[in-house]
């Protein structure tokens, strides 16, 4: 009990700080157009490669540098915050209902129902991820859609084994069986008794997988299979730093501190929150 | 017993592969673009795609295009690259050996960090050493190989160059080698100079791969060790006047690694999946980074091949790791 009291306690900056992260990055993608000190795709040759402000030869107005096309670091940063949070969300929602869905049937009804869903993750879990992603953008078609269909498609098995577990050992509570006596049906008793308690494990996973959903973008945009090559996203920044990377350090470095902190931020976030909910650490 | 267990193993497993199959097979061909016209130059006549359809078999329907591929995967025949023009197989096995040498380096690096941190943590529990342990593990475990990577490309590559970030071995040398595990026959051979190119090479990505891991195993086996050391038997070794590490090298240790070698088994399966990745990071030329290759030529029969070796390794791991713990834990043994 002290120990969990003391890891709550130790928790709480950590939940801070990385809340107060992803709430900056999401506001400055929200407002992007509003922010954004230049035009995230106007390039301008007379201004290539200009280092971060503190560096000798930086301009005012282009505070950390520009590419070797001359577009402007922070701004592609910011707007490339909005396709990584679109993508975030809605991938790790929908990854998260399918996946908790399946896992509800097979933990709680057992029988068939469990032995199919669970030979089907089986399956999947036989699949490098990475490259099944980028088979799976690369025969949908590159585009938003895509990427987030694709991440769905692929990590719905990680909330899928979770919830089994879960809902099975809550199904062999005692509350379960005084509700079936209550003469609940068992559909009803699935989502008005089990599903509200494993609905914690849900929400800090849910945190994790949007982290993985803007990995996934980023490395999707790194091979060049995400989103159009003109939008500017995370993975593209990184992958045209990585290129001149020996030229101008500055293009890799930025996103890739703000991917680390994003990332970071999501499993904290989902860390804290479990311990939240954690009947038995609260 | 322990029989029966390993062939209702086998079996789920053939499953799983038969699953694998028909998966890829459906998704790759229900892809929008048409591999042969990539093929032929432009303005190549409707004859000419004809007998190109029916040379890769494409003009019969999706079930019998499976079952054909399917009995030349039960027969060893994989298919030929459109791309490459090349057996599937042989490319596959060709590269094949560069991706475990990387995997196999990056397994044993994350143990060694792994298990230093547990122990170190294990044997100061308690003070601040664990304590930045912990936070320095978790740290570690949230970020992925994808972005290490990169860290250490700038890091090592670019900051202090002191390793390679880019390729398998360096291009001007002189290779002797016979076979494609390139390091095992470089110790072999006892040509430790290139070894060390080799190893030159390999350690960026091999280190990107297993620092997630090397997090994953300090947590687990710290915390079996700290249940292990406060039994009896650890109690009267440490009364017997050995020091706290000595108790833990010679008597915690072993009875400690079980969980977290069933842990190591499941994980390496996520490490090799993640050399698809890192292999095209640091454009090292193993089966990752031709997948890589292939999905963008859209080479149906290439991604075929490489989709099902990734998933055999995939099983015959968890078989591995399946059966050693059942050997290894007494109460399955007996059971």
């Amino acid at each position: 009990m002290d120990e969990a009291r003391i890891a709550r306690r130790g928790l709480s900056p950590r939940l801070w700080l990385a809340g107060g992260w992803l709430l900056l990055a999401l506001l400055a993608a929200i407002f992007a157009p509003l922010i954004a000190p230049q035009d995230p795709l106007a390039q301008d040759l007379m201004l290539e490669r200009l280092p971060p402000f503190w560096l000798d030869g930086a301009e005012p107005g282009y505070w950390l540098g520009t590419d070797s096309l001359g577009r402007d670091l922070l701004s592609r940063l910011i707007f490339g915050g909005r396709i990584a949070f679109i993508v975030a969300f809605a991938a790790a929602t929908s990854a998260c209902l399918i996946g908790s869905a399946l896992g509800l049937i097979a933990g709680y009804f057992g029988g068939w129902a469990d032995r199919i869903i669970s030979r089907i993750v089986d399956v999947w879990m036989a699949f490098p991820p990475v490259l099944f992603a980028i088979l799976l953008v690369a025969v949908l078609g590159t585009g938003l859609s895509s990427v987030i269909l694709a991440i769905a498609i692929i990590d719905w098995t990680r909330f899928c084994r979770v919830i089994r577990a879960e809902a099975m050992s809550q199904s062999r509570m005692d509350y379960v069986e005084s509700a079936r006596i209550a003469g609940y049906g068992r559909i009803g008793i699935m989502l008005r008794e089990v599903l509200p308690n494993v609905l914690p494990s849900v929400v800090a996973l849910l945190s994790l997988e949007m982290g993985i959903a803007v990995i996934v973008e980023a490395i999707l945009s790194f091979v060049n299979l995400s989103i159009s090559t003109d939008d500017p996203t995370w993975g593209s920044i990184i992958a045209e730093g990585r290129l001149s990377i020996h030229q101008a350090w500055w293009v890799l470095v930025f996103p890739l501190i703000t991917l680390i902190l994003t990332v970071l931020s999501f499993s904290q976030f989902g860390e804290a929150l479990k311990a939240r909910f954690d009947p038995v650490l609260r | 017993m322990l029989l029966q267990r390993f062939l209702v193993r086998l079996l789920t497993m053939l499953v799983t592969l038969f699953g694998v199959a028909i998966v890829v097979f459906v998704v790759i061909r229900v892809a929008p673009g048409n591999p042969i016209a990539m093929m032929l130059p432009p303005g190549a006549s409707d004859d000419d795609v004809a007998r190109l359809r029916a040379l890769y078999g494409l003009d019969k329907s999706i079930v019998q295009q499976f079952f054909i591929w399917l009995g030349g995967v039960l027969h060893g025949d994989f298919g030929t690259s459109i791309s490459l023009r090349q057996d599937v197989l042989g490319l596959v096995f060709n590269r094949l050996p560069a991706t475990l040498e990387l995997a196999t380096v990056a397994l044993l690096m994350a143990i060694a960090i792994g298990a230093t941190a547990a122990i170190l943590g294990a044997r100061s529990r308690g003070t601040a050493v664990e304590a930045g342990i912990d936070v320095a593990s978790g740290a570690t475990l949230s970020i992925p190989d994808f972005l290490w990577g990169l860290v250490l490309i700038l890091l090592f590559g670019v900051l202090v160059p002191v390793f390679d970030i880019s390729g398998r071995v360096s291009p001007e040398l002189d290779l002797p080698f016979v076979t494609q595990f390139y390091l095992v026959e470089s110790i072999l051979r006892l040509r430790f100079d290139l070894t060390w190119d080799l190893l030159k090479h390999m350690l960026m990505p091999a280190l990107a791969l297993a620092l997630p891991l090397a997090a994953i195993i300090a947590q687990l086996l710290k915390q079996s060790l700290k249940e292990v050391l406060d039994l009896d038997y650890v109690v009267l070794a440490r009364v017997k006047g050995f020091s706290e590490t000595q108790v833990i090298l010679r008597e915690a240790l072993k009875n400690a690694a079980l969980p977290t070698l069933t842990l190591v088994g499941v994980q390496f399966t996520f490490l090799i999946g993640g050399t698809v990745i890192v292999e095209r990071l640091f454009s090292y030329e193993g089966l990752g980074n031709m997948a890589i290759d292939a999905v963008i030529n859209r080479d149906l029969p290439l991604i075929q091949g490489i989709v099902l070796v990734f998933a055999l390794l995939f099983v015959l791991i968890n078989l591995t790791v399946d059966m050693m713990y059942a050997l290894l834990n007494p109460r399955l043994r007996h059971g």
